[in-house]
């Protein structure tokens, strides 16, 4: 849970702020107010941010590359200065590059997240999840965020841009920083950025790989050509760096929540646990009921949506869990129907920018129920208050205690 | 019956490869496009519908 260090929040149209206590512990009833009464919030915090809330809002920002930029997707007390790397690469391509850079980085990742790519990886994912089961096994009570999930993206991308997996708590630290001690000082963050711990790890194990080429990520980043030239060490460095923050925390947290769903709600768990058929439809609307990730967007020239006077430079917040339960988008939205039949729902994002990982990020949600519930068909929440979820913007349960049944 | 994707529109979702594989697959992107010319055979028709209905970027079009 985030420490306060912003004023609370009295009235969300106005002055939200995603750190908000109020909003870390359940955002839902305040996005669902604000789609009834103003679709488009603003907030002064971080000099400026808004906050579309309806599906169909979130959708025409994510589609509109020209009025909004990519050039950081994080909102915090500091915005991309003049010594950062301009539009349209931006400091971790392709999630940070706006047309027509970003096409360009993205052919270059697509391969190696294709459906095909990622079913290869299915195997070690199980039997990393298994191992992880092994660690746990026998104990009444379990943290499932901290003894299980959290794990599995992490090991998984370490595994595949070849990194030892010793190393998995400088991952773990960085990743905090970035996503979700966004609400400390400017002076703060820049002290943790530029200790420059992540870059010089990653510098050493690019050394590494350039000395004894292997057949992973990194080797193959390193080996990418742009118009016939080798990546620049920086989009590498960068490239990098987005798999860390984009493929650990958003899958631990959709693991995480899918498990206290499932801790919550015995005949949902019976039927997954009876009846593995029901897992792809489950997956899809686990993913939509619990989507983790809010993406951001600065405002590139002045704009305005719905009368809303958006000026170059603002943060706008782009909150596709809010889209995922809009009732106009979804009947019954604030229900987990996990035979939902039709499901266009939005978690992995819209527009160019879709997650490149969205295979990956399945797979291992779905193998890490299916392993989890074939070890632990019955479990409950040992404390429903003792649940606590991370601030900022990718949400998902970071304490998870159950109690194993039967 | 036809199905049609919108390889403008497609973003790579993969959800209609994974609902419907002997109507679309995917390319070494991830990008997916019809198969058989799009043509559905019988039997196929409600596979055809729910790829349709899950799109999340509404790539994908039918047509009798």
């Amino acid at each position: 849970m985030s420490s306060q260090k912003h004023p609370p929040v009295v009235d969300w149209a106005t002055d939200f702020d995603h750190t908000d206590s109020e909003w870390v512990a359940d955002p839902y009833p305040i996005w669902d107010e604000l789609r009834r009464t103003c679709p488009v919030a603003h907030s002064d915090r971080y000099g400026g941010t808004w906050l579309p809330v309806r599906h169909e809002d979130v959708a025409a920002v994510a589609y509109d590359t020209e009025h909004f930029t990519s050039r950081s997707v994080v909102v915090s007390e500091i915005r991309p200065g003049p010594d950062d790397p301009p539009a349209p690469i931006g400091l971790a391509p392709p999630i940070t590059s706006d047309p027509p850079f970003h096409a360009v980085a993205r052919r270059l990742l697509l391969p190696a997240f294709s459906p095909k790519a990622i079913a290869a990886l299915e195997p070690l994912t199980r039997d990393l999840c298994r191992e992880l089961l092994d660690a746990t096994d026998g104990q009444a009570e379990i943290d499932a965020a901290v003894d299980y999930a959290r794990h599995i993206p992490l090991r998984v991308i370490i595994g595949m841009l070849g990194f030892p997996q010793e190393d998995a708590d400088i991952f773990r630290r960085f990743v905090r920083m970035v996503l979700e001690d966004v609400d400390q000082s400017e002076e703060e963050r820049q002290e943790l950025i530029v200790a420059g711990e992540i870059d010089e790890y990653i510098d050493a194990r690019i050394a590494e790989h350039q000395a004894e080429p292997r057949n992973d990520l990194t080797t193959y980043l390193l080996e990418a050509e742009l118009d016939g030239n080798k990546l620049e060490l920086d989009h590498v460095r960068g490239t990098m760096i987005l798999l860390m923050i984009a493929g650990i925390d958003t899958t631990w947290s959709a693991i995480g929540a899918s498990l206290w769903h499932l801790a919550q709600h015995p005949d949902d768990r019976k039927r997954l646990a009876t009846d593995p058929g029901l897992m792809p439809s489950a997956v899809e609307e686990l993913l939509r009921a619990y989507a983790p990730v809010t993406m951001a967007r600065l405002v590139a020239e002045d704009f305005e949506l719905h009368g809303c006077p958006m000026k170059e430079g603002d943060w706008l917040l782009l909150p596709f869990p809010s889209a995922n339960r809009d009732p106009e988008m979804f009947p019954d939205a604030d229900e987990v129907i996990l035979d939902r039949a039709e499901n266009r729902h939005a978690a992995f994002g819209l527009g160019i920018h879709r997650c490149v990982g969205s295979n990956l990020a399945r797979m291992e949600l779905r193998v890490a129920l299916e392993e989890w519930l074939r070890r632990h068909p019955a479990f409950e929440l040992i404390d429903p208050s003792a649940v606590t979820w991370s601030a900022g913007q990718v949400r998902g349960p970071r304490t998870l205690p159950v109690r194993i049944l039967g | 019956m036809h199905v049609h994707v919108d390889r403008e529109r497609c973003q790579g979702h993969n959800r209609c490869y994974a609902l419907a594989p002997e109507l679309f697959d995917v390319d070494d992107l991830g990008n997916s496009f019809e198969l058989n010319d799009g043509v559905v055979p019988p039997g196929l028709e409600e596979k055809a519908r729910l790829a349709v209905a899950n799109c999340p970027e509404r790539a994908i079009s039918m047509s009798e």
